[in-house]
């Protein structure tokens, strides 16, 4: 059996990296209750500009074993230089986001038994610039979240300190924006989405929805601000509702949801209640 | 900061939402014009109510003449503000906003126009 460097960047490499499993090429082998997956990385440098290929790598892998893992074990093991950007590795930090068999997941939120094949391809995600391998520039996405003004805001200066300063919700106060408080800015929902493909004026649905969970909140009263930065030509109204962002969501959130309901809000169909909100404005303009 | 291609003021003459608002109330408005004209093929029968004597004498009905030209004015607007929309998505810049916003404007008054021109000629007028 002749072993094949890895080549880098341009070539399609094989690398096999069990001795055990390598004469099997990347066909699965069964090793008490490890076996062998084709892993297959799109590389490219938009600094070397280097026209983009696929390396591949054979990976052990076991029934727990996340594509996560398996680029960090080709990373240790066959090449270095692979760039991946991680973190948390429990799907909290929002850093591992990547197109993995066509689909945009979360690396290490995904295992290799669940995708049911024997070849994992990994690709960076669409919709963001690339810089190099499966790392991708999310300045843009961060300036849209930004956009929308994501925190709690209340213009009225606090009349009695004692008396608002804790702001208690009810369970239906919190029920209204706290799925979409579980976003963890992974930007997969903004990968899939088919207008910002095209529009990148559009705030996509991470940023949209974001707008929605703090309007949603009774103790945020900036509503018709972020109604007014979202209501423009490349706003909201350019969703063409295909729902690909709710699909691919790795935390639950819903961003079509979102969407249409803060659509609902600029048309007055709906409202949230501000009773907190509209509490300090009362107690500020008895003073 | 902001990157400087994220849109930061509505420095339109109608905001968005009510440009959406016209377009989801032509819309529905259409499509209940139309399923009137549609339905009034079937007064009389299918093969002649697209005869020239049939629909010449449509337009001499007044309040079928005002039926067309409901449906001409609803189906413009929302049609080419569709366009509108599906335009402006491909670019992003402002020149290229203006350039679609007045072109689908003028295309709209002008089929409007013509569209009245002929229902006025058609009557005789
Ligand atoms: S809404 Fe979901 S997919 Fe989109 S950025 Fe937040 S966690 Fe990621
Ligand atoms: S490494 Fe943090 S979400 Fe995957």
């Amino acid at each position: 059996m002749v072993y094949e460097s890895c080549k880098g960047y341009g070539s399609e490499t094989w690398i096999p990296l069990n001795k055990k499993t390598a004469g099997n090429d990347h066909q699965t082998v069964h090793d008490e209750g490890k076996q062998n997956v084709l892993l297959r990385v799109l590389r490219g440098d938009m600094f070397k500009k280097t026209k983009r290929s696929f390396s591949t790598f054979s990976v052990p892998v076991r029934r727990w074993t996340t594509v996560l893992d398996a680029l960090i074990y080709a990373k240790e093991h066959s090449d270095s230089s692979i760039a991946i950007r991680f973190s948390c590795r429990m799907a909290s930090c929002g850093s591992c986001g990547m197109i993995i068999n066509g689909i945009p997941r979360l690396a290490c939120y995904t295992k290799i038994s669940e995708l049911g094949y024997d070849t994992v391809t990994c690709e960076p995600l669409p919709n963001f610039p690339v810089i190099r391998d499966l790392v991708t520039d999310f300045q843009q996405f961060f300036n849209h979240h930004r956009h929308m003004e994501p925190y709690i805001e209340n213009q009225y200066p606090v009349p009695r300190e004692e008396a608002l300063s804790e702001f208690k919700q009810t369970p239906r106060d919190i029920d209204n924006y706290l799925q979409f408080s579980y976003c963890i800015k992974c930007g997969l929902c903004y990968s899939a989405c088919p207008t910002v493909a095209t529009d990148t004026k559009f705030p996509g649905p991470q940023a949209l929805s974001q707008a929605y969970r703090y309007s949603a909140d009774n103790r945020d009263d900036a509503e018709k601000k972020r109604l007014d930065i979202v209501d423009n030509r490349h706003g909201i109204w350019r969703c063409h509702f295909a729902g690909s962002c709710s699909a691919v969501c790795p935390k639950g959130v819903d961003p079509a949801l979102g969407i249409q309901l803060l659509r609902s809000h600029l048309m007055s169909i709906s409202k949230t209640p501000k009773t907190l909100a509209d509490l300090r404005k009362i107690d500020d303009d008895k003073d | 900061m902001v990157s400087g291609n994220i849109q930061n003021a509505n420095s339109t003459f109608l905001r968005e939402s009510t440009v959406m608002k016209i377009h989801y109330i032509t819309g529905l408005g259409a499509l209940f014009v139309v399923a009137v004209h549609v339905m009034m093929r079937l007064v009389v029968p299918f093969s002649t109510s697209l005869e020239y004597e049939n629909v010449i004498n449509n337009y001499r009905i007044l309040w079928y003449a005002l039926l067309l030209e409901i449906i001409l004015v609803l189906i413009s607007i929302h049609g080419f503000n569709g366009l509108r929309i599906m335009l402006i998505e491909l670019r992003q810049n402002a020149m290229w906003e203006k350039f679609v916003t007045i072109f689908t404007l003028a295309a709209m008054l002008a089929v409007i126009g013509y569209g009245t021109r002929t229902i006025i000629i058609a009557n005789g007028l």
